[in-house]
């Protein structure tokens, strides 16, 4: 049973119509078929609004749904021969952080990512898309064989966070975040972040220290998320609606703070309701980029991948 | 026992003892007494100034600020401050319970300060560094674009100039109220720290009571040298959002600067007495 939105009722009411219409249709021989052409034009149209006016709450459902594609989905249907490299090479292999060698079109790049289940299972084995520092650890591993071999990496990002455990901080869970930021700044290949999802605070940026950044459209990136903030400021964490909507967290938001590239077009309906076309313009995305960054030089993209985050800020001075 | 060890214990028996007297005295005067958050001892204000705002009688480390700070630990009148001109704005026009904009003021009028990091340069027994202080009374110490920028700004005065650099965390992290423009400085001061690896030059953090979240996770934990001040809590995330998530009780030590030397997260712990010591000898050692 696919998971319905609160926000896409009206558009289930109306699909429940055109059903009952086609079952009467069926069994009286009658012909209903221009009723049922003006009922599907009409739960088309009311789709096509509501999702060009969502609010940032309404796309942080859409972000957060359950069948969302996951890294391995796009993984699966951009790429060809994916090779997964495991292990931080100090005794963990985090799976809440996958990565490995790949071809987008031909071309080797090395795509890593956070990793979310769509079952309980799954969600268990890749502990809900919140990495543990081995898994950055795993990471920048991966981000350093991929310089030493002149293969650009791609990002793709969707977790509530870093994992809040005991274990998490006695490793280093600030630090091994650090380490990726202040490493990622040197790296002199292409690198492409892509928020997919959920884009949460630090744990979402320690991949995305990146050329290029981009957000899916209905994606969020945020310093918190909004249940923490709305808990912490709000003093109440059923605020998040609100938290969500201050915090300014969707793409024509952080565009305009040139926080982000750009915002990557989704199917109507989200990135759920149609896999191949989601991974298709995430694709051309990839590509677009690559094609622009192709054009510098190794200390160019280095520099300007440092120009771009030393700009980012808003002060008086 | 030298002379000087011998009036220090006489000394901090006089306190002990006065402590004990003290009971009524607070209730009275509360000016001039206060109590020992940890271990409830009656103190008079004055004694616990003296004694670097640590506690004469269970040696507990008062939270300071920037101020206090710059004070205890540099060559008197060697700080000289930089960038105070960066001050804050309000770019995406915040408002929770309260606007940004008052919170802000209020800070401001609390502290004194425009913002809640101090940078400079100063000296430390005649070592010269570029520093940053952070200061937790000004909205929990925590890192908007104002803090992101001076501590990367004070970080290419060292490159210019070729000095260590220093920087003294006490926050609980990003600030909300500029979302991702605060979640971007994490980016920007580590990239800023790359280049100090670039230019070979020395960078120290001295992690002070309390230093969590973006800061932890940026340019509070990329120091060549993380030194950690006695009795400082240093993490990631939270205690409260650790004990949610997992539903466990944490040991009471967790989080502290000697619980983060024991898994090894920080290469020393210092009392606050011992700082200026301590970090000299850290930078006479780099200056061959």
């Amino acid at each position: 049973m696919a998971t319905i939105l609160d926000f896409e009722k009206p558009i289930m009411e109306i699909q429940e119509k055109i059903e009952e219409l086609k079952k009467i249709s069926l069994e009286s021989g009658m012909d209903l078929n221009k009723e049922i052409e003006t009922f599907e034009q009409q739960a088309d149209d009311y789709r096509k609004e509501l999702y060009s006016n969502l609010t940032a709450s309404q796309k942080m459902q859409i972000a957060r749904h359950p069948e969302r594609p996951n890294f391995l989905d796009y993984v699966r249907l951009m790429c060809e021969d994916f090779v997964e490299l495991h292990g931080d090479r100090e005794g963990m292999d985090d799976r809440a952080i996958i990565g490995g060698l790949a071809k987008i079109e031909g071309r080797p790049v090395m795509i890593i990512g956070t990793m979310k289940g769509k079952s309980t299972k799954e969600n268990l084995e890749y502990n809900f898309g919140m990495p543990q520092p081995e898994g950055y650890r795993k990471a920048l591993r991966l981000f350093n064989h991929a310089n030493k071999f002149n293969i650009p990496i791609v990002t793709i990002i969707d977790t509530p966070g870093a994992y809040p455990g005991i274990s998490a901080e006695e490793k280093g869970q600030g630090a091994a975040i650090a380490v990726n930021l202040r490493e990622m700044a040197k790296l002199e290949v292409p690198v492409i972040a892509i928020i997919s999802g959920e884009g949460c605070s630090g744990g979402a940026l320690g991949l995305a220290v990146a050329n290029k950044v981009f957000l899916l459209e209905h994606a969020y990136y945020t310093v918190i998320s909004p249940e923490g903030c709305a808990s912490i400021l709000w003093r109440d964490a059923t605020k998040n609606n609100e938290a969500a909507e201050a915090l300014k967290i969707t793409a024509p938001d952080l565009m305009k703070h040139d926080i982000i590239d750009g915002a990557i077009k989704e199917p109507v309906g989200g990135a759920h309701s149609n896999y191949e076309f989601m991974a298709e313009e995430m694709k051309r995305t990839i590509l677009a980029s690559f094609e622009e960054l192709d054009k510098l030089s190794k200390a160019e993209l280095k520099s300007q991948r440092y120009d771009k985050f030393r700009k980012m800020g808003a002060f008086l001075e | 026992m030298t002379v000087q060890d011998w009036f220090e214990k006489r000394k901090e028996a006089q306190i002990q003892r006065r402590a004990l007297e003290a009971k009524a005295e607070v209730v009275e005067n509360p000016d001039l007494w206060t109590k020992c958050v940890h271990c409830d001892a009656q103190l008079l204000k004055s004694d616990i100034e003296e004694n670097m705002m640590v506690c004469p009688v269970c040696d507990y480390h008062f939270r300071i600020n920037a101020r206090t700070r710059i004070a205890q630990l540099f060559d008197e009148n060697s700080f000289e401050e930089m960038f105070s001109n960066i001050r804050p704005t309000d770019p995406l026009d915040f408002v929770d319970t309260e606007p940004y904009k008052d919170r802000l003021a209020k800070a401001l009028e609390k502290t004194g300060l425009d913002e809640a990091v101090i940078t400079g340069l100063a000296t430390i027994e005649g070592h010269k560094v570029a520093t940053a202080i952070m200061d937790f009374d000004f909205m929990g110490g925590s890192m908007g674009s104002v803090v992101g920028e001076k501590v990367t700004r004070i970080m290419e005065k060292a490159i210019e100039l070729k000095l260590p650099v220093l920087v003294i965390t006490s926050s609980g992290g990003a600030r909300m109220q500029e979302s991702a423009l605060s979640l971007m400085q994490m980016a920007k001061t580590s990239c800023a720290t790359s280049r100090l690896d670039d230019e070979k030059l020395l960078y120290i953090n001295l992690l002070t009571e309390p230093t969590f979240g973006g800061v932890t996770a940026s340019f509070g934990t990329l120091g060549d040298i993380i030194v950690a001040e006695q009795g400082a809590r240093i993490g990631f995330a939270g205690r409260r959002v650790i004990e949610q998530t997992i539903r466990q009780k944490l040991p009471s030590d967790f989080q502290t600067a000697e619980y983060l030397l024991k898994y090894g997260q920080v290469d020393v712990v210092s009392a606050r007495k011992d700082l200026r010591k301590t970090l000299a000898n850290i930078l006479s050692m780099h200056e061959v």
